[in-house]
């Protein structure tokens, strides 16, 4: 079994949604497609996200509000949901702050 | 005593009220005089450390002289952002801001000082900058950023940077659509907790913030500093980082975080810098066919106010609150109160029980108010308690459902810790 290695990373305050954890890595099982950003945040809402999913996610994407990020690139540059994860790659969810 | 120390105060704050209109009338007299194209001996000497460096240069001091820069907020972000703008000799400096200092402000809106508390945060802020440099032209705006009044404030001035130091989704978003409308750019900060962020929005053709963001966050995702607490020292970073941007943008430097988000963690000392979007041609407002060429109702679009104060909800029925006074007047009593433990410890009624919100929601670690609501006596009254009266309510709300068969009374105390300060024992630290 090939599984697919990544770095999941919170901040901003989402990380409050996964027990305080900021750096969580993955083992994705392997399947027939490639796994996708949509497919991983399906993952994430069965595997990680154990409460107020509307937090975290909104429709087949996340919330607005929430930054994704690919190995420190805006995921609206990489084809957003439809990203082929790649093994490792470093991924970001930030949510967007707003106090001064 | 008590009186002399309340005509004391009272005297003060009208001595200083002259002394502030005074030094306006003095500066007005002193604009008479044409602003000098040169450079003064003294300005020379002061700026010199800045000026000796290549890339500032005797014309890049003349151009921060002549420029005009618009600070929204005097907060945790506009105070420092202020304070190194004005000691970089800015020429016009406008700080825009409806509050008035309080307490919990001073430990990160290091302009403000424990004698500014109650004054107006633009009159306390333009005392600090004028004192730190009097050759800046600082203008206090006391205003509530609205459509109606930023486009008062943008058609009577014109400025070369703005610097979004605000609290709120909304004010965020009215400030981006007045740059794009001005064609001014945006020098963005956001802090909370250990945590900021910082870029640089409307940008030589680069993204404003709604390409980042065209639909606003769901208003219960959002938390203020007043909610999730901010480390003083992070929008002290953050707010310098701003000071550097708006520097950098008026004298043309290359390296303008534009294009990029900048995210500080504290906790970790670690800065990354996130590669952003281009400019998104169909963007309602900056976009090539621009939707919103003025200012909309920003509160209606973010279903939020533009101030990052809590509003007080309702959803109890009377008969399952109680005001402060009553629940003061019952001695033996049990007291559930639902704050966060790092609140509960700052400070607590006696004989209280903390049981945070957050669990009940989650419904873990609950075997202490199992046992209380298993164990008391039939009608016994079981009051819920916090800092406004919000989540009290919320957590009554949720255990009747939850306990329907306890034969225990369940009341939300009203207005909470704070009434409680208010109106019963001034003692009790308001926060």
């Amino acid at each position: 079994m090939n599984s697919l290695q990544v770095n999941v990373e919170f901040g901003g305050g989402a990380e409050l949604l996964f027990d305080n954890k900021k750096t969580v890595t993955i083992s994705l099982p392997e399947k027939k497609e490639k796994w996708t950003i949509e497919h991983l945040l399906i993952w994430i809402k069965d595997n990680l996200l154990k409460e107020r999913q509307e937090m975290f996610l909104q429709g087949n994407s996340v919330r607005p509000g929430i930054l994704v990020l690919v190995n420190d690139t805006d995921w609206e540059l990489m084809n957003t949901i439809n990203y082929i994860i790649q093994p490792n790659d470093r991924i970001l969810f930030i949510s967007t702050l707003h106090g001064g | 005593m008590t009186t002399n120390k309340k005509e004391l105060e009272n005297e003060i704050r009208t001595l200083k009220e002259i002394l502030y209109q005074k030094e306006k009338e003095l500066e007005q007299l002193n604009k008479v005089f044409e602003k000098s194209s040169n450079l003064s001996p003294s300005e020379i000497s002061r700026y010199s450390r800045q000026i000796i460096l290549p890339s500032v240069g005797v014309e890049g001091q003349l151009t921060l002289k002549k420029s005009a820069v618009l600070i929204v907020g005097v907060g945790g972000l506009g105070c420092p952002a202020g304070q190194y703008l004005a000691a970089a000799g800015i020429g016009k400096l406008d700080i825009l801001d409806s509050d008035e200092v309080e307490i919990t402000n001073l430990h990160r809106q290091i302009l403000h000082v424990e004698r500014n508390i109650g004054e107006t945060k633009v009159k306390s802020g333009y005392d600090s900058l004028k004192r730190l440099n009097s050759n800046v032209e600082v203008n206090p705006l006391e205003l509530h950023a609205n459509g109606e009044t930023l486009q008062k404030v943008f058609s009577e001035n014109k400025y070369d940077v703005v610097v979004d130091c605000t609290d709120n989704v909304a004010t965020r978003y009215l400030l981006n659509d007045m740059c794009v409308f001005n064609k001014v750019p945006l020098v963005s900060g956001s802090a909370l907790q250990l945590e900021g962020q910082l870029t640089v929005y409307n940008y030589k053709k680069g993204l404003c913030y709604r390409c980042l963001f065209p639909v606003p966050p769901p208003p219960q995702t959002v938390t203020s500093c007043g909610e999730g607490g901010v480390l003083g020292a992070i929008p002290g970073v953050i707010g310098v980082l701003q000071a550097l941007e708006v520097i950098k943008i008026l004298l043309d430097f290359p390296g303008v975080l534009s294009g990029r988000l900048l995210i500080f963690d504290g906790s970790d000392t670690v800065f990354r810098n996130i590669k952003l979007r281009q400019r998104n041609p169909q963007c309602v407002v900056c976009g090539d066919n621009p939707v919103i060429t003025k200012p909309i109702d920003y509160e209606q679009f973010c279903g939020s106010k533009a101030a990052d104060k809590v509003t007080d909800i309702k959803i109890l029925n009377s008969n399952d609150e109680t005001d402060v006074k009553e629940f003061n007047s019952i001695t033996k009593k049990i007291v559930i109160d639902v704050r966060q433990e790092a609140e509960f410890q700052m400070c607590h009624l006696p004989n209280s029980i903390n049981i945070p919100y957050k669990n009940i929601v989650k419904g873990i670690n609950l075997e202490a108010l199992n046992e209380i609501l298993t164990g008391v006596n039939d009608n016994e009254k079981v009051y819920f308690l916090c800092r406004r009266g919000n989540d009290s309510q919320r957590a009554v709300s949720l255990l009747k459902e939850k306990f329907n068969d306890s034969c225990a009374i369940l009341l939300s105390v009203a207005g909470g810790l704070n009434a409680y300060s208010k109106l019963i024992d001034p003692s009790f630290p308001l926060y």
